[in-house]
């Protein structure tokens, strides 16, 4: 049998990610990001609760910028996984069944972790 | 021929459904613990350890982080089926994945029972 070859023309410059598949993608990412952390987050739990010097300590250290950006990196992470996590759930139970709805949820999605990462980077300083 | 491999997803409804119980058990917790936390006017080491010395918020917290490792290791092993693709390695990565969650486990029941 012989297989017909056909031409791509795949001009990656001008294909663009939609806005549904970008939150679906960071989605992806954000929760490779928090299982990877899942042994620091324990961590951070366990020295927050063992004694008042290992809390006190953790606070100290936490204080630190480097460290502050690295935290609300990781809030960023939860605060996208959960609410494009929600945004599924909404998905599944058949909640956005227009293109015009997927599309503004994703919006919303995008700019409340944003926002919300934002306020917690403000009382973090 | 039925062709199922050994790292595949086993082909079912129940790892979907799990993915979604999960998520809302933890979404349930992590917005009533939010809530509280927010709701308290100061914030120190006493209130956080108060926070966790019942048998009650340790048990639900302990079922908050079953929630999540189960969760996890669900994405992980979709993430791992997109793009690993040599079986050795893929099993290699799964085994792995499996035992740190359980080890995970172990620590947090540790770290929620203070032993």
């Amino acid at each position: 049998m012989n297989k017909k070859k056909r031409p791509k023309h795949l001009a990656l410059h001008q294909i663009q990610l939609p806005l549904p598949a970008f939150v679906s993608i960071l989605h992806r990412i954000s929760g490779a990001v928090l299982f990877l952390a899942l042994p620091l987050l324990l961590l951070l739990f366990d020295q927050s609760l063992r004694s008042i010097e290992t809390y006190t300590n953790l606070a100290e250290n936490l204080a630190h910028p480097l460290l502050k950006i690295g935290v609300l990196g990781l809030i960023w992470a939860f605060l996208h996984h959960f609410c494009a996590g929600l945004r599924h759930l909404a998905i599944d139970l058949h909640l956005l069944p227009t293109l015009a709805a997927a599309r503004s949820t994703s919006k919303l999605v995008l700019g409340l972790s944003l926002a919300l990462t934002a306020a917690f980077g403000v009382k973090i300083w | 021929m039925v062709n199922r491999i050994v790292t595949g997803a086993h082909y079912g409804l129940r790892d979907w459904l799990a993915q979604r119980v999960t998520a809302v058990v933890m979404a349930l917790f992590t917005l009533s613990v939010g809530v509280y936390l927010l709701l308290q006017p100061a914030f120190g080491y006493d209130s956080w350890t108060e926070l966790f010395s019942g048998n009650v918020m340790r048990s639900l917290s302990l079922l908050f982080l079953l929630s999540l490792f189960y969760h996890a290791w669900v994405g992980v092993r979709d993430i791992v089926m997109d793009y690993v693709k040599p079986h050795g390695v893929r099993l290699s990565i799964h085994v792995l994945v499996i035992l740190a969650l359980v080890l995970y486990t172990i620590w947090s029941v540790q770290i929620l029972w203070g032993l």
